[in-house]
């Protein structure tokens, strides 16, 4: 066959070969993790130190982002909604679009980068300096020292550094209403509850409990493979926050197109 | 025999490393493994301790064969053999004495008042004694090396594995770890393999060399033996000299 058709084939197999691997590897990950729960005796005391360096670390940048997101969905709203429909609708725009979309997918996505690229750095770094090896060596399970105990902090504390990021998106976008819009406290409440379902925050929790899994999952996936010195751990790092940010957009169409 | 290794190959992708490697080494025995860097003797280490799989031989230590372990298996032939990493491989988040440690809170009946007694007793022993509350970073290259030997023997192994332990260091440094290598298999009775590129350090802990050249023990002596022999592969790795390493000599070109 002539080169023409034979270097875009050999291409195409080649990538097909390394996603088939990629799923194959991830597969014996998750079922390796599944397994390693059983060593309580190892992760166990891990946790507590993840509990705090992948959730409540990450409390500040995660109501810095819903802060300004709340700002700013209060003047657009403003700024869409004048002259059309009350302007209670603002408070309905705010509280829906906090809860079901923004909350949830802008603290995923954050947290892709602070706890997926420092995940898959840290556990990147004590690969290619034997450390991983070195647990083993010790009798230890890599998979119930270093991933359960992250995977189980991730699952734990995204829904709850989300539920913050929320409260704090409406109260800011509430702030707003009062201070620039000339609404009332009463009338932006109005909003608020007027198309309110508690199903909205169970939807929240149910995506952010899914981002916390793809983002610790992903960032110990790429640490663990990690390979080749400074530049793998980069490269692994950067992997990271791209995967589990495409992941995290899929799983929201998913939730979107099952759960609502 | 404590350690057999027979017809071991492995491979990465198209690359052989091990081709038909095979070694014995006998109880209280320190062996060293030698050859140049890439020469897969790290590779080889790491079959003795399960973290990789030959594609075909046999690795037995005590009897048993490592491959064969299961999980739970591996977990307590593992606890019989202490490995010192190349780069001492410390957890850097920890202190040395919670890294000397690490090993013994995996052992049953191991409180924490007898690990901290076990821990003091192995700092003092590689001649770091008040360095336990210090971190990794805060240690040169010869006190890393002590202290990731000094986790190797906390559990009281019966097989101490080097991987390369006198690279990096400079002479009196080297001849400390030496020293130490030494006091292991005389004080502590354990069976040592040591790989490395460092013929002088080779001479002074081993009792039997093995060159490993192109995936196979190419010579296996005592140290005179090593001396006295005129293999000119032998001969060019101790001397030294590429022309007779690479088999280059007379043709006016000294290396691959």
């Amino acid at each position: 066959m002539p080169d023409f058709v034979m270097r875009p084939l050999a291409s195409a197999g080649r990538g097909t070969v390394k996603t088939l691997s990629s799923v194959g590897r991830a597969w014996i990950l998750f079922a390796g993790t599944a397994g390693a729960l059983r060593h309580a005796g190892i992760w166990g005391p891990q946790l507590v130190p993840q509990l705090a360096r992948i959730g409540v670390a990450s409390v500040p940048i995660a109501l810095f982002i819903a802060t300004f997101t709340g700002i700013v969905m209060s003047l657009q709203a403003s700024y869409t909604l004048t002259g059309t429909i009350p302007l209670y609708f603002v408070g309905v725009l705010v509280g829906k679009t906090m809860m079901l979309e923004l909350g949830p997918v802008l603290t995923g996505l954050t947290l892709a980068g602070r706890v997926g690229a420092n995940i898959s750095a840290e556990l990147g770094t004590m690969r290619v300096t034997e450390q991983v090896d070195a647990l083993e060596t010790l009798a230890y399970d890599p998979l119930a020292y270093l991933v359960v105990p992250r995977v189980i902090a991730g699952i734990v504390m995204f829904p709850i550094v989300v539920l913050l990021a929320m409260t704090v998106g409406i109260v800011s976008g509430w702030f707003t209403a009062l201070q620039l819009l000339d609404m009332s406290s009463p009338e932006f409440v109005k909003g608020l509850r007027l198309l309110f379902e508690p199903w909205d925050v169970w939807f929240a929790i149910i995506k952010s409990i899914s981002f916390g899994a793809v983002v610790t999952g992903v960032g110990c996936f790429y640490g663990l493979q990690t390979e080749r010195g400074a530049e793998g751990v980069g490269r692994s790092a950067t992997q990271t926050v791209v995967i589990a940010s495409m992941i995290i957009l899929c799983l929201d169409a998913f939730w979107a197109a099952t759960l609502l | 025999m404590s350690i057999r290794i027979a017809e071991l190959h492995k491979a990465f992708g198209p690359k052989e490393v091990l081709r038909g490697f095979s070694l014995e080494v006998r109880v209280g025995a320190t062996a060293a493994i030698v050859g140049p860097s890439g020469s897969g003797k790290s590779v080889l280490l790491k079959h003795l301790v399960g973290l990789m799989r030959p594609d075909t031989g046999s690795v037995l230590v005590d009897g048993e064969s490592v491959p064969d372990l299961g999980r739970r298996d591996l977990a307590r032939f593992r606890r019989r053999v202490g490995y010192v990493f190349q780069f001492a491989a410390l957890f850097d988040s920890m202190t040395i004495a919670e890294n000397v440690g690490m090993g013994l809170k995996r052992l049953p009946g191991w409180r924490a008042d007898r690990i901290r007694g076990r821990v003091d007793e192995c700092l003092a022993l590689v001649d770091l004694e008040g360095m336990g509350e210090r971190y990794p970073s805060q240690l040169s290259g010869g006190q890393k090396k002590r202290a990731g030997l000094a986790r190797a023997i906390a559990a009281s192994p019966k097989y101490l594995l080097y991987d390369e332990p006198t690279t990096g260091l400079d002479p009196v440094t080297t001849s400390v770890i030496d020293a130490l290598i030494l006091r292991m298999r005389d004080e502590l009775g354990v069976t040592g393999l040591v790989v490395t590129h460092d013929m002088t350090s080779a001479f002074r802990v081993a009792d039997r060399i093995t060159l490993l050249h192109e995936g196979k023990a190419r010579f296996t002596g005592t140290p005179a033996e090593v001396r006295a022999a005129r293999d000119d592969v032998l001969r060019g790795f101790v001397e030294g000299d590429p022309g007779l390493y690479y088999g280059l000599k007379g043709r006016g070109d000294h290396g691959p």
